[in-house]
């Protein structure tokens, strides 16, 4: 378990290792597929990552929230919120390699 | 839009790159995104969103059709939390 975070600079990086460009032009990539991934999205449309996971779209309705410092009643507008539904995959190899008791 | 769908837009947007490349950087992009999350690291990528990964403690569930009691155990859920950015582009319309 390393709990580090992971940055645009390492996802960029391994691009740059994997495949032969530099790294200027492999952080640009990244760059635009995160750009394609939100452009899609802000259009309504589901993006479906093939084992790894599906992002959507869902609208909530107005619904009446509560400062709670104040206790006055404040109206919370219609939004749209992303949801993010892991693979199968995913799931399946978070757990593997973190299950207590696999072999690893 | 899929992941075929992507990769396609990704390879009109740069026609001097090999489609063979392109898939290529976006299944890193993703695989590197999972394994980060399988060694237990966040990946924060900001303006779009963060993943996380969170354990959900062990419980007793019930099989719906027998009633019977069984032990579910502890386990690793990835999650996802939207950024600012991307969570205001959702709310915009023009």
């Amino acid at each position: 378990m390393s709990n580090q975070t992971i940055t645009r600079a390492q996802l960029s990086e391994a691009v740059y290792q994997e495949v032969g460009l530099s790294r200027n032009e492999s952080a640009d990539l990244l760059e635009s597929v995160l750009a394609m991934i939100t452009d899609a999205l802000a259009k309504d449309e589901t993006v479906k990552i093939s084992s790894f996971g599906s992002f959507s779209v869902r609208s909530k309705g107005q619904r009446i929230g509560r400062n709670p410092k104040t206790g006055e009643e404040v109206p919370i507008l219609p939004r749209k919120v992303l949801v993010f539904r892991p693979s199968q995959v995913m799931k399946a190899r978070i757990n593997a390699k973190r299950s207590p008791g696999s072999a690893a | 839009m899929t992941k075929s769908e992507l990769i396609q837009r990704l390879a009109e947007a740069n026609p001097h790159l090999y489609l063979r490349d392109v898939e290529r950087i976006v299944t890193t992009i993703f695989d590197e995104i999972t394994d980060a999350l399988a060694s237990g690291d966040r990946v924060e990528l900001r303006g779009f969103g963060a993943f996380s990964v969170k354990e959900r403690g062990s419980r007793t569930g019930r099989n719906p059709r027998t009633g019977d009691s069984v032990d579910v155990p502890s386990k690793f859920i990835p999650y996802f939390k939207t950024g600012k950015q991307l969570r205001e582009k959702l709310n915009t319309h023009g």
